[in-house]
């Protein structure tokens, strides 16, 4: 786990008058990490942050697969290979399933592994929708073709931003247990989860975010199921 | 029944003109929400130019080449030493494009003077031609075809090539299409010299229908902008919809209620702005 990925330190962000981020720290290798915390804490803003979207006042160092990346611009970040699977989806609604996938297929870091087809092997029912559009598509479509989407751009990293809201928990055990399986294959998947079942699934470790910062960090071995910190952090009991 | 079918052909041309101007406006306006108020100013120049060009080397393909040309090149330079360095701010990007929109037609007019100017057309060309109903100059015929295989052109571009699902997604969702590794201000870039290109082609080719004098900058500006947002932006079948509809109405209106030519011309956009304001076939953002 030496190699970092993704390696944050001392990022600070403001977005207008609020404060999004303070003083965060957090470090990905060849895994899958959740981010987990209540809502408003902060976690899409450090998503954006991440992938350079509207640049706010950001300072510290922001390191993705070995390159500096605070202020670049997005699309520059996104063809290093960082692949991304924004909150609420965001499809197109003028491009069928098959373009969504199309127009993202590239060699990236992970060579060339990830193809339409593969996307849908692992989505069996997108494949059955190649000629739909973005709009037209279920809500666990929009999730699957969400993340293809990602997928067949051959990331080196991975970050997701509530993948699984809304999906049925079928389908949330389908997607972690493919998160855990690409993070197996080399890729550092950063999960943005407040599904605590799906994080456990997909994740080796988690960090906990309260009010824009890092609050905990599962040691060595912690479970991140375990009643007293998700009661705390997150406020929920299992 | 002459005039009505004079009114249509003229209203049919107006509105090829209006889609030759209106198709890569619209779509740079959806890509950046950048509208380019300098449009009309491009469609100017290159009527000039192309006149110019027409009358030194009694070539009518070099004129209209010429004309598209001399509003590429302004476009481009406007977009990559101007536009870029105001990109991201709605209000001085508007201005930016009338402050250049007002220079390149004060420009003309002290290159050009004020007199209208027409285009020098072969015989052969301005000819009329029966077109069953009635005899019909050629060469606004031909404007006509021009528009429709622009249409068709544009249409394919768009539905099966890589590029045009790129712009689709780039406007359906700018930011989304950039975090997927779309390079969104290189695409705009892109259409928008195309955008000009087209304008200055308009400018050569509408100078058979309209002579070039000042204020005409204006005029055309005016109705581009009704068609985008009659069609709504960022939509090529809007752009041609919308083109069909203001040429009509403003042929029409011209032809049997001079006085009242305006109120019709804008009752349309108007209506569209308050009961359906992404357009006819716009997207809300």
């Amino acid at each position: 786990m030496a190699e970092k990925m993704i390696r944050v330190v001392g990022l600070e962000a403001h977005y207008g008058l609020g404060h999004a981020l303070q003083e965060l720290n957090l470090h990905v290798g060849r895994e899958c990490v959740a981010v987990m915390g209540r809502n408003g804490v902060g976690k899409t803003s450090l998503a954006r942050a991440l992938m350079g979207l509207d640049p706010p006042q950001a300072s510290g160092s922001v390191e993705l697969l070995g390159q500096q990346v605070l202020g670049w611009s997005p699309h520059r970040i996104a063809r290093l290979g960082v692949g991304y699977v924004p909150q609420g989806r965001r499809l197109f609604p003028s491009l069928s399933v098959d373009e969504h996938l199309q127009l993202n297929t590239r060699k990236g870091p992970a060579g060339q592994q990830w193809t339409t087809s593969r996307v849908f092997e692992l989505f069996p029912s997108l494949g059955r929708r190649r000629r739909a559009y973005g709009d037209q598509i279920s809500g666990g479509e929009r999730s699957m073709l969400a993340i293809g989407r990602a997928l067949v751009t051959n990331p080196g990293c991975l970050i997701l931003d509530e993948p699984t809201e809304g999906l049925a928990p079928a389908v949330v055990e389908d997607v972690a247990l493919s998160l855990k399986a690409l993070s197996r294959e080399g890729v550092a998947v950063l999960l943005i989860e407040q599904n605590v079942k799906a994080a456990v699934l997909a994740a080796d470790r988690a960090y906990f975010m309260a009010e824009g910062r890092i609050v905990h960090e599962t040691a060595d071995g912690e479970s991140m199921s375990d009643e007293a910190i998700l009661g705390r952090y997150l406020g929920v009991s299992v | 029944m002459n005039t009505f079918y004079f009114l249509t052909l003229n209203g049919l041309t107006m509105a090829a003109l209006l889609f030759i101007m209106a198709s890569g406006l619209t779509l740079a306006f959806g890509l950046m929400r950048v509208v380019n108020l300098a449009h009309g100013a491009f469609y100017l120049l290159g009527g000039y130019i192309g006149v110019q060009v027409i009358r030194d080397t009694g070539s009518l393909t070099l004129g209209i080449l010429a004309g598209g040309l001399a509003a590429l090149a302004g476009g481009l330079l406007m977009e990559r030493f101007l536009l870029q360095r105001v990109r991201g701010m709605d209000l001085s990007e508007a201005l930016l494009t009338i402050a250049v929109g007002l220079i390149i037609a004060d420009a003309l007019l002290v290159v050009y003077g004020g007199q209208p100017v027409s285009l020098p057309l072969p015989r052969e060309l301005r000819a009329p031609v029966d077109l069953g109903v009635m005899m019909y100059p050629y060469f606004r015929v031909l404007i006509m075809v021009f528009a429709v295989l622009l249409g068709i052109a544009l249409w394919l571009v768009m539905t099966y090539t890589r590029i045009g699902a790129a712009i689709r997604a780039g406007v359906d969702d700018r930011e989304t299409a950039m975090a997927q590794g779309i390079n969104v201000p290189l695409l705009f870039g892109g259409v928008f010299a195309v955008a000009s290109f087209l304008a200055g082609i308009a400018g050569v080719v509408g100078t058979s229908y309209m002579s070039l004098t000042q204020g005409l900058d204006v005029r055309v500006l005016m109705l581009s902008l009704v068609v985008i947002i009659i069609g709504g932006m960022g939509s090529l079948k809007g752009a041609a919809v919308g083109a069909l509809i203001t040429g009509m109405v403003s042929s029409f209106a011209t032809g049997y209620l001079p006085q009242f030519a305006l109120f019709f011309l804008f009752l349309p956009m108007t209506l569209i702005l308050v009961f359906r304001p992404q357009g006819l076939f716009g997207r809300t953002a």
